[in-house]
């Protein structure tokens, strides 16, 4: 196989492109701010803060005054490199780094399982789905629909409600049981299952409807094709053509919606930590956001936008796998 | 469209009226009933609310739904009910500024991003791929929380800066393939005006696709703005849906008091399949593969034969199956 550079050159532009804008955005957020972090800061600890502290503290968030925007910029980037994102005021002066790194873990674990199993189970549905046109299988769309619409912290609290305070099915809040700590004892794994199967089973249900309503209409576009007719016409078997013929070009368009919409599933999740009191990425931005906690949002909102990055070059990888004309004809 | 024996005269209402096809199927219809339902309560909520929605009674505090209180009463003992037609208002203004404002956005960006060519078109579908990539909520709960009292405009306004780039995308594309058809070169031929091409030639045949844009925008405003209010992010003063059930959420509402949360939540869903539809129909009018294939496999049924079939029985008048054995593609259009 020959090695597409051009497509390869133009698809690590476009993310490093990305990855330039948002560590900008990122660096001006909050330079854009009202009152600045410190002074924010100051005004909570009034008093406990001597001057001296300050003036260090300024320097600190590469927020002194006396170096222009140009320089502060250039200081930013240095940091970054060595992989520092300052230091988070609700949590001790805690490195931002090392805050983040403790909840990335549990949210990469969600949401990655939850929206990989949306993905599979709601083109796999949208599918069959597509292939039985006309069939009563199509009531699943305007249910699934309803579903999607839905706001994701409503349909948790009321699954909390539901699953948790009246049939006690499975725990209300938190990645593990009160007083146990992270460890690879099976008792803990299943802590950690027992706790995430609510949180995920309810991010799925709320993201299936979009995969399962693009995958019928590609399908329904696919089948009327002449390679679907031709393929049948050499006798092949039905879930040959559904699957190898119809789905795998059907999915294309899946795949490169999936890039686009990890952003939005994202957030839809930061609000779900929220509802289930999940110890991720989300719940430590809301709780940034209250204590109004500067560095650790920004370096959050950094990580996040990495983190929806890294997924779409891996969608990306997936679509030129399955998809030889995006590897042959730009090339 | 008007069939040639049925030739009507080309008024500016027929014109206008055929500008709004699109709408014109039974999926549409139904969302955009219910969508005007939740308009008119939006503009007569004065009115129609039985008490005001900070009208406090203590003597009814957290009561089930009655005759008096159609959805029951909160923790302070004011009417939900009333909360909720007052709060269908700050949804729908914020929703609508925000479909605007990213509709407005999305074309202005994704026709010249089409039309254009080189380096522009290229710079500017980079920009529309970082918006659409940057992910939308974190970004508008750090900006929102900025402001001690953000205005509606400005919510509506961050929700529309993070939520144009998906119709941009799909208006380039639309835009792109229009570009090279005979009537817009015909038009260049002509020596028409840029602006004219593009206002007169292309942007009707781009309507569908605007408002679907336009739909979606807003659906996603809706859901924005109840979470950011649900977070806390947008000050309590500003009554939607979600403040509601931020306030059952702090007051712990959850599990018991199921009528103070049930109804915010089942109006935004509701809202949002209104919208669903409305797309529904628009894509049906946009793709009608995605309507004609099911009645096509609904009529096949119908005869008894299976769309997937690859050896189809073809019946013979005598309805006796015949060995003669064609592709169902054969049979669709006998």
């Amino acid at each position: 196989m020959r090695i597409p550079f051009r497509f390869i050159a133009g698809r690590t532009a476009f993310y490093l492109f990305t990855a330039w804008a948002a560590i900008t955005i990122n660096f001006f957020l909050p330079r854009m701010m009202a009152g600045d972090p410190v002074t924010a800061y100051m005004q909570r600890n009034a008093g406990q803060i001597s001057v001296e502290a300050e003036r260090s503290l300024r320097i600190l968030f590469g927020l002194d005054q006396n170096t222009s925007v140009w320089q502060q910029y250039i200081a930013y980037w240095q940091l970054l490199f060595n992989g520092d994102l300052g230091r988070s005021f609700s949590n001790g002066l805690a490195p931002v780094g090392d805050v983040i790194a403790s909840a990335l873990p549990w949210t990469l674990g969600l949401v990655g399982v939850a929206t990989i199993i949306s993905f599979v189970l709601g083109t796999a549905t949208g599918a069959i789905i597509g292939w039985r046109r006309g069939s009563r299988a199509d009531v699943i769309i305007p249910i699934s629909t309803f579903f999607s619409t839905v706001p994701y912290f409503w349909l948790g609290l009321i699954a909390i409600a539901v699953f948790s305070s009246i049939l006690g099915w499975f725990p209300a809040s938190h990645a593990f049981g009160k007083g146990a700590s992270p460890e690879f004892t099976l008792d803990f794994i299943g802590q950690v299952i027992a706790h995430g199967a609510l949180p995920a089973i309810t991010i799925v249900v709320a993201s299936l409807g979009g995969w399962i309503l693009g995958m019928r209409n590609m399908m329904l576009t696919v089948l009327d094709e002449d390679y679907i007719v031709v393929a049948q016409a050499k006798g092949l078997p039905n879930r040959r053509v559904l699957w190898k013929y119809a789905a795998r070009n059907a999915m294309l368009p899946q795949l490169s919606s999936f890039a686009l919409s990890i952003g939005f599933i994202v957030g839809g999740t930061i609000v779900m930590e929220m509802v289930f009191s999940y110890p991720g990425v989300g719940k430590l931005l809301l709780d940034a956001t209250n204590a109004k906690d500067y560095p650790l949002m920004q370096g959050l909102f950094l990580i996040i936008t990495l983190a929806v990055l890294c997924a779409n070059i891996l969608a990306d990888m997936a679509y030129a796998i399955l998809d030889p004309r995006t590897r042959q004809t730009e090339a | 469209m008007t069939t040639s024996q049925n030739r009507t005269e080309k008024t500016f209402l027929s014109q206008f009226a055929a500008s709004f096809a699109m709408f014109r199927n039974p999926k549409s219809l139904t969302g955009l009933i219910i969508l005007g339902v939740f308009v008119v309560v939006a503009i007569f909520s004065d009115f129609l609310a039985p008490y005001g929605p900070l009208d406090k009674d203590f003597s009814a505090l957290r009561q089930a739904p009655s005759l008096t209180h159609l959805m029951g009463t909160t923790h302070m003992g004011e009417d939900i009910f009333s909360q909720i037609l007052y709060g269908t208002r700050g949804v729908l203004v914020v929703g609508f500024l925000a479909g605007i404002m990213g509709t407005v956005i999305a074309v202005i960006m994704g026709v010249v991003a089409g039309y254009t060519r080189g380096w522009r078109s290229e710079s500017l579908s980079a920009i529309t791929n970082v918006f659409l990539v940057v992910p939308g909520l974190p970004l508008i709960i750090i900006i929102a929380s900025q402001f001690e009292d953000p205005p509606l405009v400005l919510i509506a306004a961050v929700l529309a800066a993070t939520g144009w780039a998906w119709g941009a995308r799909v208006l380039r594309a639309q835009t792109m393939s229009l570009r090279n058809r005979d009537f817009i070169q015909a038009a260049r031929a002509n020596g028409e005006p840029l602006h004219r091409i593009i206002l007169v030639e292309m942007l009707p045949n781009l309507m569908a696709i605007i408002a679907s844009s336009f739909i979606g925008t807003v659906t996603a405003a809706v859901l924005g703005l109840t979470t950011l209010a649900f977070i806390g992010v947008i000050p309590i003063t500003n009554l939607n849906w979600g403040t509601i059930l931020f306030w059952a959420q702090q007051n712990g509402a959850f599990p018991n008091f199921w009528w103070w949360y049930v109804p915010a939540g089942l109006c935004i869903a509701i809202l949002g399949v209104a919208l669903s539809l409305i797309n529904f129909g628009i894509d049906e009018y946009v793709n009608p593969r995605l309507r004609s294939a099911g009645e096509r496999a609904r009529a096949l049924k119908k005869k008894g034969l299976n769309a997937n079939d690859v050896m189809t029985a073809v019946r013979t008048p005598a309805s006796t199956p015949a060995s003669t054995a064609t592709n169902n593609k054969d049979n669709n259009d006998s």
